[in-house]
């Protein structure tokens, strides 16, 4: 500082002109992965066993094609695709959540981590009534290999669903007072990682039980 | 902004994506175009899968090991489902 000084009392720069930092090219931000680390390996492990339940039915559907065709004929098509459009719906709402939080909108950011809680409520209630609805007598797990794999993979998605919908309904709560509208969301994003993991099972999960035949 | 806009368009195409796997699976062509139409569901699926990976989980801008965990994920499952109905005869 003080060469600096001195040397501009002498009419003359210590260091040579450099251009304004503005005609620099801008560097790339370093890759980041949202979201606690811990979160990210579990969702790890739930997408390897997701995915090795995905292709056990896909197996076993090639072993009994019939049994397979009958009980997919009992599903209802058009409730498992409104259900894939509100899960859909939902990581829209938790993802624009999480970016207004990082911008410092606390209303909008504690509006879009709960609009997914409710995008996850209305699907429970809506795969309550499919498990209603099903005929029954007709899916004893012992003996149909369909409905045993039916109830396990949408049974353990639906144990996803309530987790993640637990966590954004508090997290939704927790926003309202601005903590994680300061720079910091961190806890959102780890949330709102799991949440979308839960949205991505589906979206295998839907067209492998009720669409492909 | 930009970054909103773009959420709100994969948003969107995600919902016509899904409208389009439950027209083809209402529409009876699964059972008569056969392998086209279970290729396109799966295609359908990779791409969903893609644009929730890459733009909500923010992937796109995560390291590459994670990127690619869960595209390569996609990837392998989707093409397991492809190849037992294909070996299968289906």
């Amino acid at each position: 500082m003080a060469t600096a000084r001195a040397a501009q009392q002498h009419g003359r720069l210590p260091f040579p002109k450099m251009n304004p930092p503005s005609s620099l090219p801008a560097a790339s931000p370093a890759p980041e992965l949202r979201g606690d680390l811990a979160m990210w390996l579990l969702i790890g492990i739930e997408m390897l066993t997701f995915g090795l339940m995905f292709v056990v039915f896909a197996v076993a559907r090639t072993r009994e094609p019939a049994v397979f065709a009958a009980g997919q004929a009992v599903l209802d098509l058009s409730a498992g695709a409104l259900n894939t459009a509100v899960l859909l719906a939902g990581s829209w709402a938790v993802a624009r959540g999480v970016h207004a939080l990082r911008a410092g909108h606390t209303r909008g950011g504690a509006a879009g981590l709960a609009g997914g809680a409710l995008c996850g409520l209305f699907f429970l209630g809506s795969k309550a009534l499919e498990y209603a609805g099903l005929p029954g007598g007709e899916q004893d797990l012992s003996e149909n290999t369909f409905f045993l794999l039916y109830f396990m993979l949408t049974g353990f998605h639906v144990m996803h669903v309530l987790a993640a919908l637990l966590m954004l309904a508090t997290l939704a709560w927790l926003a309202r007072d601005g903590r994680w509208s300061r720079g910091d969301a961190h806890a959102p994003e780890t949330v709102a990682a799991f949440w979308h993991m839960v949205d991505l099972m589906w979206i295998v999960l839907f067209p492998l039980v009720y669409v492909l035949r | 902004m930009k970054k909103l806009q773009r959420l709100d368009l994969v948003g969107l195409g995600l919902l016509l994506a899904t409208a389009l796997t439950w027209a083809v699976g209402e529409s009876g062509w699964l059972r008569s175009a056969g392998s086209a139409s279970a290729t396109l569901i799966l295609v359908l699926a990779l791409v969903k899968g893609a644009g929730i990976a890459l733009d909500f989980m923010e992937l796109r801008e995560a390291p590459q090991l994670w990127r690619w965990f869960v595209l390569g994920w996609l990837v392998a499952v989707v093409g397991l489902i492809a190849a037992v109905r294909v070996l299968a005869g289906g």
